[in-house]
């Protein structure tokens, strides 16, 4: 659907590159330019349009689960359903929506942000994103495989997952190429910033998306080893006769745990960072004024990053760990309130004495500052091991995790599309709409959310498809939330298809009364083929 | 919507019938444990602390958004880049906030560790999906599941009104009963995969782990009936084996354990079908 659109771009030579440009071609025709793609632009619109579409495949199973949930007793799914629900929705949302969809922003924005033609290694970059449909078409066979899809949790606690069917071994498969996906994407990003940076542009002039993607890219490489490692000793132990995490045989259930978060404490980082990356870009810019602190922002990052490698255990607190682990991990886990609020103190600092509009990639960065501290706060809740022995598996989980998750992980990067889709696409969208777009997702992913903070502390554990009649206010409410919020995206569907087809003509600057900063603002709207012929000079 | 208020006169019911269950809860309960009312106390210091924050964070920004609008002609103080002053007091202030919450949550730590002094032991073992308790040093030992009515109205398509089962999906047929005042060890294993056992008026909560021993305490401080659900994803019906405990006075408790060992026979059964059926991965 972006065919034409990029074709166009190409046509639109970026004027310093005309003495150079002799040997290049513009992108193949047909099917061929999306498979064997080596763009940079083609690659990342492959990115979030398949992001797009897990999204709403993810949201279509939320929808049941909530739908199962709307009144107690059992509607719709029998238990094992709703359990491989809440799994496939886990699993598709944070590997097939958030992850690829921050990818594909990387792609697209780096290689414009450092002032570089393309991403250093380009084949790799079209292996990374064509392992994903497979990986996805694996995970989601699942759901016609005979025993059922996997129904353990996202978390695929042993001895639990070990009782999947025929389906185990797909899960296990599927997560090792999102995985090598992840790596292979991580690798890029590191070595497009580190290699191809415009000459002058100095690691602490990088804007900031750049310097968030790098240290995600960092973790990523750091932890979704382990995740392969993790899914591979389950794989021995189910078909191989390894005891690691069968007591029995001398191994120890736990121990799988203490693997899955040292990679899932440093993945959830995986999953905001480049949003607090993408918000301080928006922020700025809207407020008609540099990044108060850039400095501190950049180290406070990087803090974050750190601390995500010691604190995994705080999500084991009921595990039974020894006195002295438990404190450490909550001691440990609270220090991270230091460095992520200095973030938000910068962010509102920025806007002080600013001269602020409220367009609507600047209204979905706002809801991430005020949602994402909502869940910042239930965060340090949890941390407090005397109190999570009440929170944790509840419902306060969930709306912990959700809030940091869709207002904070999802709203930034929507706020990333409606800040660059100008300048991906060269048209200008439809403001009503868009507005509309974030008044009823932020509404409504309150109503969505919110109460089941209640539900958690009344005590309804979490992945239960049907409860005590005490909880069926608040879930009832819930539920009617998530229906309206998940209608609502279709708005998103719609604009985004709308905006790439047609609309009126997106000025080079894209934001002209915001005057934006960034390299990705010299070039036309939209994007040149090739973003940087000649490296830009960094003053 | 009829249906809705309907569902609300139901609850109002409910409500009248057993007040411990309030609709529209909106917050955790204090409980009836040391180590609840404990619980309780940090989770409502640290909300207030919390909304204190938020209070102040979000003010200055919904200031800022105010004051500083470009449709009222603000324009951008663009030399506001740094300020080393104020990033070291918004540095500092969060981490004195932080040692006066780490204070009372490491010493509610180290009380809920401290298992020692316990009046009596019950070792819980979690299967799918019932749990068993073995009162150590009393010969008695059972099996809890979930009551006969919930069970029958949970079934999709029963056509049975949860609303118009009590306690729906809360009740078992033998409760675990423990004596008032007295401090409870539970000894907490598992049979086939992980669960968790956890009663919120209890203030506790820790995962039964099948090959390992965990432990936990409470002492009760009312008499009562307090009920809870198993706190980890165990298969298919995690959601189906609830927990519900039923504290008694040191009378009615020795009455009902010399009840329990009148038929000793009903009071011993064997390891369930479930748990072999579980975990074949040295198979």
């Amino acid at each position: 659907m972006t065919a034409t659109h990029i074709a166009d771009a190409n046509a639109h030579v970026h004027s310093n590159s005309h003495e150079h440009d002799a040997g290049h071609h513009g992108p193949m025709k047909g099917w061929r330019r999306w498979a064997y793609a080596t763009n940079h632009k083609d690659i990342g619109t492959m990115y979030l349009i398949f992001s797009l579409v897990m999204f709403l495949t993810g949201g279509l199973m939320a929808m049941l689960i909530r739908a199962e949930l709307l009144r107690p007793g059992i509607q719709l799914l029998d238990p094992a359903k709703f359990n491989s629900m809440t799994t496939m929705h886990a699993l598709i949302m944070v590997f097939g929506a958030v992850m690829p969809a921050f990818t594909g922003l990387a792609n697209w924005m780096i290689p414009m942000q450092v002032g570089a033609p393309d991403m250093a290694l380009p084949r790799m970059n079209n292996f990374s994103f064509w392992l994903l449909p497979f990986a996805f078409t694996l995970l989601l066979l699942t759901l016609v495989v005979p025993g059922g899809s996997p129904a353990g949790g996202w978390t695929l606690y042993p001895p639990l997952v070990l009782q999947t069917g025929d389906s185990f071994p797909m899960a296990v498969f599927a997560i090792h190429l999102m995985g090598a996906s992840s790596i292979m994407g991580a690798i890029n990003v590191i070595v497009t910033i580190m290699n191809m940076r415009a000459p002058g542009m100095s690691l602490l002039k990088m804007p900031l998306f750049v310097w968030t993607w790098l240290i995600t890219a960092y973790l990523l490489i750091a932890v979704m080893p382990v995740l392969a490692g993790a899914v591979t000793m389950l794989l021995t132990d189910h078909y191989f006769g390894t005891t690691f995490f069968n007591a029995a045989g001398g191994g120890d259930p736990v121990m799988f745990q203490h693997i899955f978060w040292f990679f899932g404490h440093p993945e959830v980082y995986i999953m905001i960072l480049p949003a607090f990356g993408v918000v301080s870009e928006v922020i700025p810019t809207f407020s008609r004024k540099p990044l108060f602190g850039y400095d501190a922002m950049v180290y406070a990052t990087a803090s974050i990053a750190f601390l995500s490698f010691i604190v995994w255990a705080h999500h084991m607190f009921t595990t039974g760990m020894p006195l002295i682990g438990e404190m450490f991990f909550m001691m440990s886990t609270m220090l991270i309130a230091i460095p992520t609020g200095v973030k938000v103190f910068n962010w509102t600092a920025t806007m002080w004495k600013g001269s602020i509009s409220f367009e609507p990639p600047m209204l979905f960065a706002l809801s991430f500052v005020f949602l994402f501290t909502i869940g910042g706060f239930s965060g340090l809740m949890l941390a407090m091991a005397p109190a999570d022995f009440q929170y944790h598996d509840t419902y306060f989980v969930v709306a912990h995790f959700h809030y940091v998750l869709v207002p904070g992980a999802i709203f930034g990067i929507m706020a990333a599309v409606y800040y660059w889709l100008p300048k991906w696409c060269g048209h200008m969208y439809n403001m009503t709409l868009a507005k509309t777009h974030f008044w009823l997702s932020t509404i409504f992913v309150n109503v969505l959310f919110f109460p089941q903070h209640f539900l958690g502390l009344a005590g309804m554990p979490r992945r239960i498809p049907d409860y005590n009649t005490q909880f069926a206010d608040w879930n009832f409410v819930s539920s009617i939330g998530g229906f309206c919020f998940g209608a609502t995206q279709l708005l998103f569907v719609y604009l985004i298809w709308s905006t790439v087809r047609s609309g009126p003509k997106a000025t080079d600057k894209v934001w002209d009364s915001a005057a934006p900063i960034g390299l990705e603002w010299t070039l036309p709207s939209p994007a040149p083929y090739h973003s940087f012929e000649e490296a830009p000079e960094i003053k | 919507m009829s249906k809705n208020l309907k569902a609300l006169a139901c609850i109002a019911s409910i409500l009248l019938a057993s007040p411990a269950f309030a609709a529209w809860q909106l917050n955790m309960r204090p409980g009836i444990t040391e180590l609840s009312k404990q619980a309780y106390g940090l989770h409502m210091e640290i909300l207030w602390i919390c909304v204190a924050i938020g209070v102040v964070v979000f003010g200055a920004m919904i200031y800022s958004l105010i004051k500083f609008r470009h449709s009222k002609g603000a324009i951008a103080d663009t030399t506001l880049l740094h300020s080393t002053k104020v990033e070291v007091i918004w540095t500092t202030i969060p981490i004195i906030i932080l040692v006066f919450m780490a204070y009372p949550a490491a010493r509610g730590l180290i009380k809920d560790e401290d298992m020692s002094g316990a009046d009596m032991t019950i070792k819980v073992t979690g299967y799918q999906w019932k749990w068993e308790y073995d009162y150590l040093d009393q010969k008695v030992d059972f099996f809890s599941t979930l009551a006969r009515d919930s069970n029958a109205a949970r079934i999709k398509g029963s056509g049975i009104d949860p609303y118009s089962v009590p306690n729906y999906l809360l009740e078992v047929d033998h409760p675990l009963v423990v004596p008032v005042h007295k401090k409870v060890r539970m000894l907490l294993t598992a049979g086939d995969v992980i669960h968790a056992w956890w009663v919120p008026a209890l203030g506790m909560k820790r995962d039964a782990i099948p090959g390992f021993i965990n432990e936990l305490w409470f002492r009760a401080d009312e008499e009562g009936t307090y009920r809870g659900q198993c706190a980890e994803l165990c298969g298919r019906d995690h959601g189906f084996m609830p927990i519900v405990v039923v504290v008694k006075s040191e009378a009615d408790y020795a009455a009902w354990l010399n009840a329990q060992h009148a038929p000793p026979a009903e009071a011993a059964p064997n390891a369930p079908a479930a748990a072999s059926a579980a975990a074949p991965a040295t198979t």
